[in-house]
């Protein structure tokens, strides 16, 4: 090789580029470009056909310009020709400069597919991998239209060029990654896969990354590639270095080819074939010995190649994760890595011990390096490399170091390096709840964790560490005495003000009794912090105020004081002042039997996951906390929340205690903090399951009472028959069902608890309907709930008539579901039948009952039983006017009370179902949070069924 | 790897190339947030770092930083050794190669690259086999040699390392 270097003398293109890099200004360099752009566009543009050589030139030079970040707008037809030139630079000039500036130009994808089409069929070796590089480069879906059925061919075809058939692989990967749909292997896969037995290892170099990727996707058409990949991974291993001539690297044999090889065989469980597996093993083996020969080479190349293999075969041991040996000798291997001079070796074996750390086979052995991992943290000067320490000590940690981890991590957090703070935060938190066997250690260390490094505690973090208080009774006298120390600190951070507000709110009555934390120091304490804090920090602490009124009445009137003070009453920010107004009004006119009611302790928080660890794996991303860390984190998380405690209660119960915020709970401002969002999932949905399903017969939940005897025939009611019947919840007259042959009108009365209605079918057509007949039924135990009666019709409607039916109904007792109405008749010959369901639900038989506010709130307490509640919260459908709302709440045949609720944007009605077993007193309560479009619907009756099924109807009417 | 990109101490981009569809603006965006990163890192830091969800790898060679962006289960060290092995080809090709080189012979860096690494994987890891691809092309062409007095322009080349 000559030692000076070779170009193909554009002489023009390196004077340019001189010229460029002469330049002293950017503004100089852009006139130098704007006078060559001109230039090149004159030339283009000239009456004289250029030469192919200078026609290369100027595609290089704007090719130059473009990758020097300019723009290009042209040029892109002068390299489109040069593809079909016979020299082959200047073919090569034009391939590069449509492979980096390719455009969707229609018009050109074509001509440049032309071009390759014929390089691709010249048979010329050269000019083909020019074709498949270009095909690669691009990779549009253009190109794999055109050529995806090819490539295959190419490359399985006995006389290919091996040169040709490596570009061929990877170029069909290319294709394969962006479309996947056009690329079909079919007949091919099997000779695809025995190039893994190719005598040229670059063949098999370049065919494995196509193998793996189509493994991937179709692992059972690919699985033959194992024993393959294994027998080759074997041969390559047990060569002497200087076997594989040049594909020896340093001394190491086919590193490449090794790993790819290592890597196709992660796509598979451990082979299931003895002797191909003991084969395998012996290799991985051969591999972690070779860690502890003395290297052949000084040079790092040697060792990060050999070191390449060795990660790689762990990884395989890590995924198989079912070889003990092998997992504990590779956990030792990295355990000497992590000492090791070069960092990057202590980087990756950080990095890989974390998901050995994983593995019940080596999770103890991980454990052993804790002291070393943890002066990594202390230590390490580069701060990627402390990240990886941080993230094996949490993937290490467990009940028997967790106090050890957690300190140290809360030590580190001190001094962290910003970018990783907030992440250290949650994975400290995580670790505390998920190892807290006392819970003060606990409170302790989120507390410490707001301390230290306040800003970077996100709202999730201190949310949860008041679920879990809320949750536990044991800790939460503790939890009082602490954030009441911690809140003695002259500066603390406004995360802890927010804990210690909400804390103290609910439970400073665990701490009253000490001189030295009596109420009024307690609020004394608390309103020293609140001119320093953020608005919603401050509304958090005025609705701590409240609490503390009902908590210790010697309080309130220190608390009014500040309440009516200006800066409350008529503070500037909404939020505050209406929340002054309406606390300082409510402490004021209240009994303190209602206040009690509505200041109430907060209920338990539903078992769910943990808030802090969705967190976590949305902020690393899937995949970066394992499925299991996830399970255990739940199921720790729920034993924490108290759900343990709770096991014996019948889930279901559980579910409405779940929804059972007080009715304090937007009194407190939380609406769009924990409790609500904690409702949302809870029982609502699992009764939407069970009603939507309820029409349709095969229900496990209905299946279970006698089947319907009445019930001749099993139509199942039009899809839309659930929202027919829902448009009439709240209005009793309308059109209840219309398609292109027939209306159905509806007219009905209702006392008591009896009701008549008139159906009146019209036939729309000009031509008589003939045998019409209508039936009512009772599905299941509905027909012991209600007594439908319907008159029988004329079996004729002549075109344009209409025809009446009357039903009497009578309620027996309340009810779930509606009685189907069958209708079947023939139009022109042909059979029509349909069924629907009769818009008779428990709402119906409402009496209206007016009471006073005070009545109110004493029957909603006395109807405290969680399953005498109902709840649900929901999206409005439409607009949240006050208007429409009354008018549709008066239609529901409930009592609509003004004045009772203390916030004037609720609503509350009251109302007595009859049936003639029984009559069932309902109250009802409706919260729009206009600003959330949401709606909270609170439904207690004297018997659950009716509770359930009114909020259920209601939820669907706003 | 989806993209590997040259670019030398200054920050200036001597080379880049795409192995996943990126429009020219995220492209300018992603080169210019990772030359500031890597060129703010100190000498003795690890190769290695975290970059949204892909892995950095990145080595200085002379005045060039070589730098290759991987997916999560490709391996480091392997990448490592690509950078390496594509740094022994240039200096094969250009016999003792130095940031001069690739400025003014490009295109061959490009080809060089392409003969080597197809679609972000290797296709050919022989040094011989990439250098007789290369070779024959040349052959085809009548070449002119364009000298550059290495020494007269001062620029230190590659070779310090590779060796």
């Amino acid at each position: 090789m000559p030692a000076v270097s070779k170009g193909d003398g554009m002489r023009g293109l390196a004077v340019f580029i001189s010229d460029i890099r002469n330049c002293k200004s950017k503004e100089a360099e852009i006139k130098r470009i704007n006078k060559e752009l001109a230039n090149i566009r004159s030339k283009f543009k000239g009456d004289k056909a250029l030469d192919g050589y200078s026609k290369k030139k100027y595609v290089c030079k704007l090719l130059f310009i473009f990758l020097l970040g300019h723009d290009i707008d042209f040029g892109h037809m002068e390299a489109v020709n040069l593809l079909s030139s016979n020299k082959y630079t200047e073919k090569q000039i034009g391939y590069l400069f449509i492979s980096v500036l390719v455009n969707s130009n229609s018009e050109l994808i074509r001509l440049i597919n032309n071009a390759i089409k014929n390089d691709l069929s010249s048979r010329n070796p050269t000019f083909m991998c020019l074709a498949l590089h270009c095909i690669a480069n691009v990779g549009s879906r253009e190109m794999a239209e055109a050529f995806a059925g090819e490539i295959p061919r190419i490359l399985v075809a006995g006389d290919t060029m091996d040169s040709v058939k490596q570009s061929a692989a990877l170029c069909l990967l290319r294709l394969y990654k962006t479309s996947p749909d056009l690329v079909l292997m079919g007949e091919w896969t099997s000779r695809v896969v025995h190039l893994l037995n190719d005598q040229h290892m670059g063949v098999v170099t370049a065919a494995i990354s196509l193998i793996t990727c189509l493994s991937q996707k179709n692992p059972d058409e690919f699985k033959t590639c194992v024993s393959l990949a294994v027998s080759r991974l074997s041969r390559i291993v047990s060569s002497a270095s200087t076997d594989l001539q040049d594909y020896t690297y340093y001394f190491v044999p086919a590193p490449w080819l090794s790993c790819k090889l290592l890597r196709l065989l992660q796509c598979y469980p451990p082979p299931e074939d003895g002797a191909v597996k003991g084969r395998l093993v012996e290799c991985l083996e051969t591999i972690l010995n070779k860690a502890q020969e003395p290297p052949k080479s000084k040079k790092v190349q040697h060792s990060n190649a050999k070191n390449a293999i060795l990660f790689e075969a762990i990884s395989l041991i890590i995924h198989y994760d079912s070889e003990p040996n092998l997992l504990v000798r590779a956990c030792n291997q990295l355990g000497q890595f992590l000492q090791h001079r070069e960092t990057n070796l202590r980087y990756l074996a950080l990095e890989s011990m974390c998901t050995l750390a994983s593995s019940e086979f080596s999770h103890e052995a991980v454990k052993t390096h804790i002291e070393t991992v943890i002066n990594a943290l202390k230590t390490e000067r580069d701060v990627s490399v402390r990240q990886r320490a941080a993230d094996l000590l949490y993937a290490m940690c467990d009940r028997s170091n967790a106090k050890q981890i957690v300190a140290e991590m809360l030590s580190y957090l001190e001094t962290a390096d910003y970018s990783i703070r907030e992440e250290m935060v949650l994975k400290v938190a995580i670790l505390a709840e998920k190892y807290a066997v006392d819970y003060s250690w606990y409170v302790d260390t989120i507390l410490n964790l707001i301390r230290i490094a306040g800003d970077y505690v996100s709202e999730e973090v201190w949310y949860r560490v008041i679920q879990i208080v809320i949750n536990r009774d044991d800790v939460q006298g503790y939890a009082a005495k602490t954030v009441f120390e911690a809140l003695q600190a002259p500066a603390c951070h406004e995360n802890m003000v927010k804990v210690g507000g909400y804390i103290l709110g609910e439970f400073g009555n665990l701490i009253a009794g000490d001189p030295r934390s009596s109420p009024l120091v307690q609020f004394n304490l608390l309103h020293s912090k609140f001119h320093l804090c953020s608005v919603p920090t401050r509304a958090l602490l005025l609705s701590a105020y409240i609490k503390f009124i009902n908590l210790f009445p010697e309080t309130k009137s220190t608390i009014q004081e500040v309440l009516r003070s200006d800066s409350q009453i008529r503070n500037s920010d909404v939020e505050l002042q209406q929340r002054a107004v309406e606390y300082l009004k409510l402490s004021s006119i209240a009994s303190t039997d209602v206040l009690a009611t509505v200041l109430e302790e907060m209920p338990p928080f539903p078992e769910r996951e943990s808030s802090i660890l969705a967190k976590l794996k949305k902020k690393k991303g899937p995949g970066a906390v394992s499925v299991n860390e996830l399970e255990e984190g739940k199921r720790e998380g729920g034993e924490l929340n108290g759900g343990g405690e709770r096991g014996g209660d019948s889930s279901a119960i559980a579910a409405s205690n779940a929804s059972t915020p007080s009715p304090s709970a937007d009194l407190l401002g939380l609406r769009t903090g924990p409790p609500v969002t904690a409702a949302a999932p809870s029982a609502g949905s699992l009764l939407v399951d069970v009603f939507s399903e309820a029409g349709v017969n095969d229900d496990g939940f209905l299946s279970s009472t006698p089947p319907s005897v009445v019930s001749e025939d099993p139509a199942t009611p039009l899809p839309e028959s659930n929202e027919l019947l829902n448009k009439f919840v709240c209005k009793n007259n309308g059109v209840l069902f219309e398609n292109q042959l027939l209306q159905i009108g509806i007219k009905s009365e209702y006392r008591q608890n009896l009701g008549r209605m008139y159906l009146f079918y019209g036939n729309k057509t000009s031509v008589q309907f003939v045998t019409f007949t209508t039936t009512v039924t009772c599905p299941g135990e509905l027909q012991s709930q209600l007594n439908v009666q319907s008159k029988t019709v004329e079996p004729l409607i002549e075109g344009g008539a209409q025809v009446q039916q009357v039903i009497n109904i009578e309620c027996l007792t309340d009810f779930t579901d509606a009685p189907l109405l069958n209708i079947k008749f023939r139009y022109g010959g042909a059979l029509q039948n349909l069924t629907l369901k009769l818009p008779v639900t428990i709402n119906k038989f409402f009496q209206p009952t007016e009471m006073a506010s005070h009545d109110f709130f004493q029957r909603w307490k006395q109807l405290s039983q969680p399953q005498q509640e109902a709840q649900k919260i929901f999206k409005a459908n439409n607009a949240m006017d006050t208007e429409v709302l009354k008018a549709k709440l008066l239609g529901l045949g409930m009592a609509l009370l003004e004045n009772v609720d203390p916030n004037p944007e609720n609503f509350v009605c009251a109302g007595v179902i009859q049936t003639k077993a029984q009559q069932v007193g309902s109250l009802l309560r409706l919260e729009p949070n206009a600003q959330a479009q949401m709606y909270r619907l609170t439904v207690r009756s004297s018997k659950d069924t009716v509770s359930k099924r009114l909020c259920e109807l209601l939820a669907e009417q706003f | 790897m989806q993209f590997m990109l040259l670019f030398s101490r200054q920050g200036k981009l001597r080379l880049q190339k795409w192995y996943v569809p990126l429009s020219d603006k995220e492209k300018k965006k992603i080169t210019r947030e990772l030359v500031q990163t890597v060129l703010a890192r100190k000498p003795k830091m690890c190769s290695f770092l975290e970059w949204r969800d892909l892995k950095i790898v990145y080595k200085r060679y002379a005045s060039l930083y070589f730098c290759c962006a991987i997916e999560d289960q490709d391996n480091e060290l392997i990448t490592l050794e690509i950078i390496h092995r594509y740094v022994e080809l240039l200096d094969k090709y250009f016999g003792s190669v130095c940031e001069l080189d690739i400025i003014f012979n490009f295109e061959k860096a490009y080809f060089i690259l392409d003969e080597f690494l197809l679609g972000g994987e290797a296709q050919e890891t022989s040094k011989k086999n990439v250098l007789k691809a290369i070779e024959q092309a040349d052959l085809l062409q009548e070449v002119r040699r364009l000298c550059f007095l290495k020494a007269f322009r001062g620029q230190k080349h590659f070779a310090v390392q590779v060796s």
